[in-house]
Order: C-alpha cells, then sequence, then structure tokens
C-alpha cells in the first residue's frame, strides 16, 4: 500500500540516487546548480540585481576552469514574485534538474516556501538575503545579515547621537514582526524603549496619519523596516511634511533597491543604515570588484547594497566548499562548508558559521549623503547572534525549525 | 483640537488621492466601457514623464501640469488606435489585451529606465498647526483633484463636446444618426482619460515615487472606486473616492493600517451587496 510515508520515503530516495552517482562523474560534464530570483514583478527591484551578482560570480567560476575542472550548468528560473512559483521550480530544480545546489529568493516567505521542500529532497539551499534571522537547519546556509548583527549596533549608534526612545515601522509580514521583537528586545536590553510600532501590509501607501501619531510621540529616532514599492511613498510624505529635518530616520532596508540614486537627496539625506555592503567602502577588493561588475554588466544597473551583493557570496562559498569537498554530493559539501570556510569579497571576508549556518561579516554604519552612502562606522567580523543561542547544528544536527527572540 | 484638525486634513489627503488616481479610469472605464489593465501603467508613465522632463530641467509645473497629461494622452492615442478600437465589444480580448499592454509596459519601463532615475522632492514647506506640521504639498493634491474634478464636471454639462459625449455614451447609433461621429468621440475621450491618468502620477509622484511596478499599488483600488461609483461615472467616483477614504484612512488612524485596508474591502464589498449597480445606481441617477 502506498501510504503518505511511503511514497515521501520514495520520493527522497530516488531524488537522493542521483546525487549519490554525481560524485564521481566525468570530468568535463558540467555540474547542474539551481537559481530562483525574482526577475520579473513588484520584486525585480531586488531580484534582477541579485541575479547580476550571481551571474558574475557563476562567470567568474567558470572563466577559471568551472569547479573540480567541470562547468557550471545553471538552471535560471523567474518566480515573477510569486511564492506559487518558488514552489514549482524548487520541485523542478530538486526532481528534474536534479542540481547540486539551489540558490536565491528574497522574501521571507518565498524562503519558507522553499525551503522545507529542499529539505526533504535533499538539495541544499544558500540563502542570500538579510532577513529576520533564526532559521536552524543543516540543509541551510543564510549568508544574509540577520538582526542579531545589526539591530544592537544600530540601537548604540543612535542612543549615542540622538536618544533611546525609539518609534518602529516595519513591513507587516514575518521579516517585519520578527525584526521587530529583535528591536523591542535589544532596546529594553540596552536601557531604551520602543514607544511605537506600526505594521503596513505591503501596498500601504498613505502614511498621513502614522506621521501624525510620530509628530504627537516625539521619538529621539525612527526606526523603519519597509519592503516594497508602495512603501517608497514613506519618504516623500515625510519630507513634504517636514520631518526629516526634526527626527532623525534610522533603516535596515533602506538602499536595497536603489533608492539612494533614485530618490531626491533632499529627501533622503542623512537616513542612517547598516550593512555588510555599500559601493563606496574603500576596500581594495571592491574597488576592482565594483570595475569588473560594471564591466560586464554596464553603469545602469543602479545602487548595490549588501542584499544583491550577497549573491556573489553565496555562490563563492558553495563554489570553495566544493573545492575543498572534492565532489559536488551534498553531505560531504556541507560538511567542508562547516570547517569556517571564508572568502574574501567586495564587503569583505564572510565566513561561515558551522553551529548556526550563517556569516560572520563585516558591518558597516552608514549615512546617505548626496546619492551615496558615507561610511560612518566599521566593524569586523560581527558573529551571526542568534537569539538566546538556541541552535547549535554541530551538536543537534537534526533540527529543523525557526528561532524567533522570546519577547 | 489641532490633532484633529490635523487629521481630517490627512483625510482629504487620502480622499483626494484615491479620487485623482480613478478619475482617469472613471472616463474610460465609467464612461466609455473600456476595461483599461494598464490603468497603473498609465499613471506611471506619467510620473517618469513627469520626473525625467523636470530631471532634465524643464520647469517643474509644466512638466507636471502639461507635459505628463500631454505624453500619457498621446500614448492613449495609440493604445485607443492599435488596440482598444480593434477589439471594441470582445471584453474579455480588452482585458487580455490591456493587460498584456500593462506588463510589456512595466517591462519597458524596468529596461529602459531601470532603478535609477532620480525622483522629484515634493515642492514647498510646512505649515505649522500647533504642534503638528503638514505639507503644503498635501494642500496641492486635494486642490488639483478638486479643480479637476469641477472643470470636467463643467466640461460635460454645460459644453457642446461634453453634451457629444454623453450622447455618444448613452446611446451610440442614435447619436451617429444625428451627425456625431462616434469613432472619434470614442477615441478622444479614451485621450482625455489617458491624460487625467498621467496627470494623477505626475501630482502624486513627488510623494509616492515612481517606480517601473508602482502602477500595480494604484490598480485595484481604482477599479474598486470607480465600479463602486456605478453609472454616472464622475459623481460616482467622487463619492466611492470619499466613502472608502474616509472610512479606511479612519479605521487606520485608530485601529492599524492593515485594518484599514480591510475596512476598505468590507465597505465595498457591502456597497456592491447592497447596490449592486454602484452608488450612483441608486442614489444621484441625475448626475453626471
Amino acid at each position: 500500500m502506498l501510504t503518505r510515508r511511503t511514497f515521501l520515503e520514495g520520493l527522497a530516495a530516488s531524488a537522493a540516487v542521483p546525487a549519490l552517482g554525481a560524485g564521481p562523474a566525468h570530468a568535463s560534464e558540467p555540474i547542474p546548480v539551481g537559481a530562483i530570483y525574482d526577475l520579473s514583478g513588484p520584486l525585480q527591484g531586488f531580484g534582477q540585481n541579485q541575479w547580476r551578482c550571481a551571474e558574475l560570480a557563476i562567470e567568474q567560476i567558470n572563466e577559471s576552469g568551472g569547479l573540480l575542472g567541470r562547468p557550471l550548468d545553471v538552471k535560471l528560473y523567474d518566480s515573477q514574485s510569486d511564492t506559487q512559483f518558488y514552489n514549482q521550480f524548487a520541485n523542478q530544480l530538486a526532481l528534474r534538474d536534479r542540481v547540486a545546489v539551489v540558490q536565491g529568493g528574497l522574501t521571507s516567505s518565498s524562503r519558507e516556501v522553499i525551503r522545507p521542500i529542499l529539505r526533504r529532497l535533499e538539495t541544499l539551499y544558500v540563502y542570500n538575503t538579510n532577513y529576520e534571522g533564526g532559521v536552524c537547519d543543516r540543509n541551510f546556509f543564510a549568508t544574509g545579515a540577520t538582526p542579531g548583527i545589526y539591530v544592537d549596533l544600530l540601537l548604540r549608534a543612535a542612543g549615542e547621537r540622538w536618544g533611546k526612545r525609539v518609534y518602529v515601522l516595519a513591513a507587516d509580514y514575518n521579516y517585519g514582526q520578527i525584526s521587530a521583537q529583535w528591536i523591542r528586545q535589544a532596546a529594553l536590553a540596552l536601557g531604551g524603549e520602543v514607544v511605537g510600532e506600526e505594521f503596513f501590509p505591503l501596498d500601504v501607501n498613505q502614511f498621513g496619519a502614522t506621521i501624525s501619531r510620530i509628530q504627537a510621540e516625539e521619538p529621539d529616532v525612527v526606526l523603519n523596516i519597509f519592503v516594497g514599492p508602495a512603501h517608497e511613498a514613506f519618504y516623500g510624505q515625510w519630507a513634504s511634511a517636514g520631518m526629516n529635518q526634526r527626527i532623525p530616520m534610522m533603516s535596515t532596508t533602506f538602499g536595497g533597491t536603489s533608492e539612494i540614486v533614485r530618490m531626491p537627496p533632499e529627501v533622503v539625506n542623512g537616513i542612517m543604515v547598516i550593512g555588510s555592503y555599500y559601493e563606496s567602502l574603500d576596500y581594495p577588493f571592491n574597488q576592482a570588484w565594483l570595475a569588473e561588475f560594471r564591466r560586464r554588466h554596464g553603469t545602469d544597473y543602479g545602487y548595490l547594497t549588501d542584499v544583491p551583493i550577497k549573491d556573489w557570496y553565496g555562490w563563492m562559498l558553495w563554489a570553495e566548499g566544493v573545492r575543498q569537498a572534492g565532489t559536488t554530493e551534498r553531505d560531504a559539501v556541507i560538511a567542508a562548508l562547516e570547517t569556517g570556510i571564508s572568502v574574501d569579497g567586495p564587503g569583505g571576508p564572510l565566513t561561515i558559521d558551522a553551529r548556526t549556518h550563517h556569516c560572520f561579516m563585516n558591518t558597516h554604519l552608514a549615512e546617505a549623503r548626496d546619492g551615496e552612502f558615507r561610511i560612518l562606522e566599521r566593524h569586523q567580523n560581527v558573529p551571526p547572534t542568534n537569539s538566546a543561542d538556541q541552535c547549535d547544528l554541530q551538536v543537534r544536527p537534526d533540527t529543523d525549525t525557526m528561532y524567533t527572540p522570546d519577547i | 483640537m489641532d490633532l484633529a484638525l490635523v487629521v481630517g486634513l490627512h483625510l482629504l489627503h487620502a480622499v483626494a488621492s484615491l479620487a485623482l488616481i480613478s478619475v482617469g479610469l472613471a472616463v474610460i472605464f465609467g464612461m466609455l466601457r473600456v476595461i483599461n489593465f494598464a490603468h497603473g501603467e498609465f499613471l506611471m508613465v506619467g510620473g517618469y514623464a513627469f520626473v525625467l522632463s523636470a530631471g532634465a530641467g524643464v520647469n517643474l509645473w509644466l512638466a507636471m501640469l502639461v507635459i505628463a497629461p500631454a505624453v500619457v494622452g498621446m500614448l492613449g492615442y495609440l493604445v485607443e488606435r492599435l488596440v482598444i478600437r480593434q477589439l471594441r465589444g470582445d471584453v474579455i480580448a480588452t482585458i487580455l489585451a490591456t493587460w498584456g499592454l500593462s506588463l510589456f509596459l512595466v517591462g519597458l519601463a524596468a529596461t529602459v529606465l531601470g532603478y535609477r532615475q532620480q525622483g522629484v522632492a515634493p515642492p514647498f514647506g510646512t505649515i505649522q498647526i500647533g504642534s503638528y506640521t503638514l505639507g503644503v504639498y498635501t494642500f496641492f493634491v486635494i486642490g488639483i483633484t478638486v479643480l479637476v474634478l469641477l472643470a470636467l464636471f463643467a466640461w460635460l454639462r454645460w459644453s457642446r463636446t461634453g453634451l457629444l459625449v454623453r450622447g455618444t455614451m448613452q446611446d451610440a447609433e442614435l447619436a451617429a444618426g444625428l451627425g456625431a461621429d462616434a469613432g472619434r468621440i470614442r477615441s478622444g475621450t479614451f485621450v482625455l482619460g489617458s491624460a487625467l491618468s498621467g496627470l494623477a502620477g505626475a501630482v502624486l509622484a513627488p510623494l509616492a515615487g515612481v517606480l517601473p511596478e508602482i502602477g500595480a499599488t494604484y490598480v485595484v483600488k481604482a477599479f474598486i472606486t470607480v465600479i463602486s461609483g456605478g453609472a454616472t461615472a464622475l459623481t460616482g467616483t467622487a463619492l466611492a473616492a470619499a466613502l472608502f477614504g474616509l472610512t479606511s484612512q479612519a479605521a487606520a488612524f485608530l485601529s492599524r493600517p492593515v485594518v484599514g485596508e480591510v475596512v476598505l474591502l468590507v465597505v465595498a464589498i457591502v456597497l456592491l451587496r447592497m447596490l449592486p449597480t454602484g452608488i450612483t445606481g441608486r442614489y444621484f441617477r441625475k448626475a453626471l
């Protein structure tokens, strides 16, 4: 009798067989790898640059002779900013294309659609976006910054400059909600206070009432976690009411879709951001990397920050794992990555933390100033702290959960 | 007291914004009965025409009030000639064609303009109401919406072309029999609706920003507003915008933004359940 369990086991086994066979493949046969990005639809502002960065990494790997003497053959799918397609394409990549790794995804909802699928089908998944943190899954690596990396630094910086009464504006889905929990926790720990908290569905673009409430509350600083085109309307309305001259603004998301070159300086100057990458970083690696990126993609891409750039890192980290493992077989690559592989890149070194499968990264505090981000502070190799240190994949490799702050 | 005044002005602004994004559709869908799924993209093109010409050094007001409507009006002329006219009477084909046009315009804007075109900051300063500040541009949006609605009303009510347009919408054959050129009138009305959409896109651009995919933010609310307005497109759209803007923003202010969004949809559903032909299907039937 075919029960659900035997069916799933059969499915998993059938996916595992070719993966095992992939090890001793012919020397010149391409390695199939999978990518899913939001190349069209409302999230294309993120997805197109994510793919540009990923494509650069894949081309660089292939131009230097490929991996294990084999070129990468990338199967690219456009999710059209629709989580339903993530479901379909993740299954296709694992079952039909039989890829060695899947990278991509932007929103937390898209990640949580494909992560369980790829875990079940034993296909490695690397997620390269800043997110709310807490995923603890051996089949999953995250190169993006999580609140554990930046919230503390951001609130300290705010406390030193302006004060500890914070008003939080966030996108109304798991990313914004959980990030806001982190902020509440960190603010309490630093002796501060979240004096207001509002969540906005992704298609809200009227912020008049909120701006009045902020004026009534008079916080020391406003921290926003806005996502998507509708929320961009906030900045114009904030500036129109003269608030950008009155109350300082911080953001963990500003810059992800080239806002810095698209929005007038008189609207966005002074917004404080935190991230692992800005084009203005003076690392020698960054200058060479940017020149190469522009040589291949021209200069019409907008402005890069750490959301798209991590897709370059993600592919480079995985490639390094394959080189050290000497195979593309999943368990060997995971074991190699867990030795704490590090790659240097345009934003400084990125190093895997074996316990959480997240990364140590340089983190920079910056300020929007006349179409560029001016770097204010640099913090080297910030560890990917997770809430109360719950996740440890070295001790409990079978964990498959997502931790959230206890508050 | 100050708060009540400020919140009242925000509510007015929300109503005006909703009416402004819907007025072009009120003409195209409400009067011509053409389902234009590319309506949001017409607003987007208007926004880009504004920021591109303002960025090129054109006077801000010329760019906003003349160039943007003219560009989208021309786009509307082409669309009417090449697409709408060919598919006249075939609702499904029109929906599919305008939806395709919407995708095409988003893709075109993303490819040609990408994510690097700088926007325009809201002009004017702020005014102080007690301890609150409010952008003067908020009043400008309210004022221009009122002007547009009044001008449109006056034109339809009292001008000879307005009469011809109304006559053709009511009974095209009879109007044609009396010598009106229905094809030209339809074409002209479509161009007018497009130009109004271009104007709306430009007026809202300093507050909302311009992005290739911004149209999606507008299109659903515009359709809900025009459909709920009912048979007499102009009055209906203005009333529906007032109803939805007030209820949803008041709910958002008293509760949370997500509740505001829910209230807008609930009010629309209840309204259409009770008045299936829209507000002006029952009330104000003699209006325009």
